[in-house]
């Protein structure tokens, strides 16, 4: 196996070849495939032998940045990730929470960055497929989707091909499989124009009895590959793209995306639903990035067992394809269900009603060796754990970067108060604050009739049928803040999500992350990735909430650039009982007066969107959560929702409360009159703030309670008239029609759009 | 009992039957193969995306089994509605005029939206007065109808025109106001809570429209 010549051929199915530079030393397999000459040598020495092609295409993807986690494991061992209601944590397909009366939640999150920047609509359609197969295969019905995306700014034509191009991937892949996207997030900004980040969530929801985990079972088990047939779409694809960085070539990576089917995935999840209620299957592992080689490999390492495979019982696409391309295919719509010999007339009898191939491919056998033939040969004989636990794990080195305290140190020194008006109409224009209808009024939000609070609003929250139970999500990222101070910036997205998710009524249970980091060889981003972890899982102790589940995404530059350090926080949260009016942002009307909840004198615009978007400039160091008075005044704010004494809750995020004054008066179509004493007052973006909009009766209840929680709270103003009036100390005055405010905050992003 | 049909990629039969029995219906899933509805008094065909709207939307699903039972029940004179996705299949299967493309501004459209009744004389709109407005949501790709022989019968009319539909088309009918294809959903609009629960007499009047029909 080391004559060269023999492994030409195969080199040549693996890796996109490049006919314009012919090198006179061709790159050995190995690099081209992704794995390091150390990574190379530690195979050898696990094996006792040189690796055959196909191993070596196996090892290549599992011990990919994206599937190995390599550079991220031993830090990620920080998260806090027990609690009494955590039935599944981190390490399988989606993090599993107990809800009551054995109503179970799953929930995950993913980026498919490097996709969607190659083929947006693709990347984008194919993340929501594969972040739905990690949920399904717990056994949960997907019942909402979400997306968090950033590009550069959209006065590049560029950048609105790929947002244009994400959002309808999105639409497309979600609206027709039948799942529905409730909420997410947009932002712009030109850290990410050259790396835009396309990270979604999912959630599902199971019955305690239907639980599945990605074991492969007992000796006789037998591995059935149901779904898509296998092709050369996307060899490699996710695990290799997703690990490595963009230059000029990166054109030449789109053979590597993969094509999605949202049709094949609807039978999928039905087909596997019935699996799960007819209790058919001992367990069930999603093929998402890695392909079937994952597929053996982690259900058998989970069960400590060995697996004997042949490759030629697959189905596939198109004739002749070798072993390693059948091991590294990220042919989208696949799962492995592992079924006891007994059942498999049922499990293939169910397939073929939903009309979805199923190939019996493996058996699961004693020991730990996976045994792959293909054409009669053994191809592969490979111990399970060498491709999973043993994968390599790096401590990167990482220090605190040099210009950290310049950052800290930019202030903006204002000599004289700014244009309100304008800075407040900026703010309302720029498309990262902006409305995100264009993009939600794409995305079918109210399938199944259980989207109780609706995208606009600070968390969605969808009923459980039948029950009166709905849970609360929302999703949270900041990139200016986290590039300040990636500790705090981590520990204010959960204090952010923990507050949104109280917006609802809603109890917090878990948090998912997604950190979308730069390149992890560099130590100023393996300190800021060390720092965001630190800063999460504070926050996380801080409020008692555990991590169940995440993903990891470096290699996010372009040319050497890196993106802010983007961790995305998204949190689950628990209400209960679903009280009957929600406190959604539409609701403020004529005569209810405007209450400010929380520390109302900071001034702190360090990482503002005001100084983004009016100046043009970041710096200072943004202020440290204060765990205390979050607990309190999410304890506060769920009660006014649970008690339905607040008609609107809205928190101060993006832009201050300027905004969020505005938002409140654009979403009820009413004018809001406030008064301030210090103008930076308005655009202050400090956490654990609420604005409240409550009817004259109920102010009285409000007061006492937040007495009882030791919560300040002010009358800042009232509701009424058709303007949004910001009266400032010495008679300063600011007058903003609500209907030029809405007509400012909608066209925003479909004017840019065209 | 109400049939509501289940095409592979069909996605609203749970919410289409839950309104219907919301409203004092008898309702059951029916399956895309099965080639015999005896017992079946009326038919719904929910939203979704039947055969992945591959090849034409509608397209596969009118050729299914079940359709020839579908049409031997509109042929009786039965109630039969379409909704969304089964708008179009009903167009592809030749019960109702015209065709659904492509809304004018190319996007999926997911909102509440208004529309008027202007034909009370059949199952979906016998119990509302004519000009009646309803708030109910548009999901559809697909949901620009179109007649060239512009006979169609249009029997509820959007208020402002979110697709192009030829004539302000939400609604159509056959002759005989037994067969109706909507593009909006009346069963995501029955309950306060999700924004308008307007929907509830279109499904009401389907319901009472099954109870009086006799063949």
């Amino acid at each position: 196996m080391s004559d060269p010549h023999l492994l030409a051929p195969e080199e040549d199915a693996l890796v996109a070849s490049d006919e314009s530079s012919v090198a006179p030393e061709p790159e050995p397999v190995h690099r081209r495939l992704g794995l390091t000459d150390e990574e190379t040598e530690r195979i050898h020495r696990r094996l006792g032998r040189d690796p055959r092609p196909a191993e070596l295409a196996m090892f290549s993807v599992m011990w990919s940045e994206h599937c190995s986690y390599k550079s991220s494991r031993t830090h990620l061992g920080r998260f806090p990730t027990e609690a009494d209601w955590v039935v599944v944590g981190p390490g399988e397909n989606a993090g599993v929470v107990d809800l009551g009366d054995d109503w179970l939640a799953a929930i995950r999150i993913e980026s498919h960055n490097h996709p969607s920047f190659v083929e947006p609509y693709q990347g984008a359609a194919t993340g929501v497929g594969g972040i739905l197969r990690d949920v399904f295969t717990m056994g949960a019905r997907p019942v909402a989707l979400w997306d968090q995306i950033r590009f550069g700014s959209l006065d590049q034509p560029k950048n609105r091909f790929l947002f244009d191009g994400v959002v309808a991937g999105i639409g497309g892949y979600g609206n027709a499989v039948g799942v529905p996207t409730v909420g997410g997030e947009i932002a712009f900004d030109e850290s990410y124009g050259g790396n835009p980040l396309v990270n979604v969530m999912c959630l599902g929801v199971l019955r305690r009895e239907n639980l599945v985990l990605g074991t492969a079972g007992p000796p006789g088990t037998m591995a059935v590959l149901v779904g898509a047939a296998t092709g050369r779409d996307g060899i490699g694809g996710a695990s290799v793209l997703a690990s490595a960085s963009f230059d000029e070539d990166s054109g030449t990576k789109r053979p590597s995306v993969q094509v999605g089917d949202p049709f094949e995935e609807k039978k999928l999840i039905e087909a596997c639903l019935e699996l799960y209620d007819r209790a058919l299957v001992v367990g069930v592992q999603d093929l998402g990035a890695a392909g079937v080689s994952c597929a053996f490999s982690e259900p058998a390492a989970r069960a400590g067992v060995g697996m004997r495979v042949d490759l030629d019982a697959i189905h596939t696409r198109e004739p002749g394809m070798t072993a390693p391309e059948l091991l590294m295919s990220e042919s989208q719509e696949r799962m492995m269900v592992f079924v006891s010999p007994d059942l498999l007339d049922d499990v293939l009898e169910v397939a073929e009603r939903w009309e979805i191939s199923a190939s019996v491919v493996g058996e699961v056998v004693a020991g730990e060796t996976i045994t792959i033939s293909h054409e009669g040969e053994i191809v592969a004989e490979v111990p399970a754990p060498a491709l999973t636990d043993e994968a390599p794990a790096y401590e990167r080195p990482f220090g605190e970067p040099p210009w950290m305290e310049d950052l800290w140190s930019n202030t903006v020194g204002f000599m004289k108060t700014p244009a309100v008006g304008e800075a407040l109409q900026s703010l309302l224009d720029d498309p990262s604050i902006a409305s995100a209808r264009w993009a939600f009024e794409q995305y079918d939000h109210m399938l199944y009739c259980d989207t109780l609070v609706r995208p606009g609003n600070d968390s969605a929250l969808l009923r459980i049928h039948g029950t009166p139970k709905a849970l609360a999500v929302t999703s949270d990222g900041n990139g200016r803040l986290c590039l300040l101070d990636p500790r705090r910036g981590g520990a204010r997205l959960v204090y952010e999500g923990a507050l949104n998710v109280a917006t609802v009524g809603a109890r917090p249970l878990a948090v998912v992350d997604n950190l979308n980091f730069g390149n992890p060889e560099k130590p100023d981003v393996m300190w800021q990735f060390r720092e965001t972890v630190e800063g999460i899982s504070e926050a996380c102790e801080a409020l008692g909430i555990p991590v169940v589940g995440g993903n990891v995404s470096f290699y996010n530059e372009t040319d050497g650039n890196d993106i802010h350090p983007t961790p995305v926080v998204g949190l689950l949260g628990l209400t209960e009982p679903v009280p009957s009016r929600l406190p959604t942002l539409d609701r403020a009307a004529e005569g209810m007066e405007v209450w400010f909840i929380g520390l109302p004198d900071v001034v702190n615009l360090a990482g503002s969107a005001f100084e983004q978007t009016v100046f043009g400039h970041i710096g200072g160091r943004p202020v440290a959560p204060d765990a205390s008075m979050a607990r309190r005044v999410n304890e506060l704010i769920r009660r006014l929702a649970l008690d339905e004494v607040a008609a609107v809750l809205h928190d101060v995020s993006d832009g201050g409360s300027a905004v969020t004054i505005a938002e409140i008066a654009i979403a009820s179509g009413v004018g809001v009159e406030i008064g301030y004493r210090d103008w930076r007052h308005l655009f202050c973006e400090d956490p654990h703030r609420v604005v409240a909009v409550v009817e004259p009766e109920k102010v009285n209840t409000l007061v006492l309670l937040a007495e009882e929680l030791g919560v300040p709270v002010e009358r800042i103003g009232w509701v009424g008239g058709t303007t949004i009036v910001l009266e400032g100390p010495m008679g300063v005055r600011t007058e903003l029609g609500v209907d030029d405010a809405r007509t400012l905050y909608e066209r925003a992003i479909p004017r840019r759009m065209g | 009992m109400i049939g509501v049909v289940v095409f592979p990629g069909t996605n609203c039969e749970r919410d289409t039957a839950r309104g219907l029995e919301a409203v004092g219906a008898e309702a059951e899933l029916v399956w895309h193969g099965d080639d015999d509805l005896t017992g079946v008094e009326a038919v719904v065909l929910p939203g979704g995306f039947a055969h992945g709207d591959y090849l034409r939307t509608g397209a596969i699903a009118a050729r299914s089994p079940v359709m020839t039972e579908v049409v031997r029940l509109a042929t009786e004179g039965r109630p039969v509605l379409g909704i969304c996705n089964g708008f179009q299949v009903l167009c592809e299967s030749g019960l109702l005029m015209g065709a659904l493309i492509a809304n004018r501004d190319l996007r999926f459209i997911s909102r509440l939206i208004d529309v008027e009744v202007t034909d009370t004389d059949t199952v979906l709109t016998r119990g509302l007065e004519s000009g009646t407005r309803l708030r109910i949501a548009l999901n559809s790709y697909q949901g620009n109808h179109r007649d060239p022989t512009g006979e169609a019968r249009v029997v509820v009319r959007y208020v402002d025109d979110p697709n192009g539909s030829q004539n302000g088309a939400a609604a159509v009918a056959n002759a005989s106001g037994n067969v109706v294809g909507i593009m909006p959903h009346p069963e995501r609009a029955t309950e306060l809570i999700l924004g308008s629960a307007d929907g509830r007499a279109m499904l009401e009047s389907f319901a009472r429209s099954v109870e009086t029909t006799n063949v």
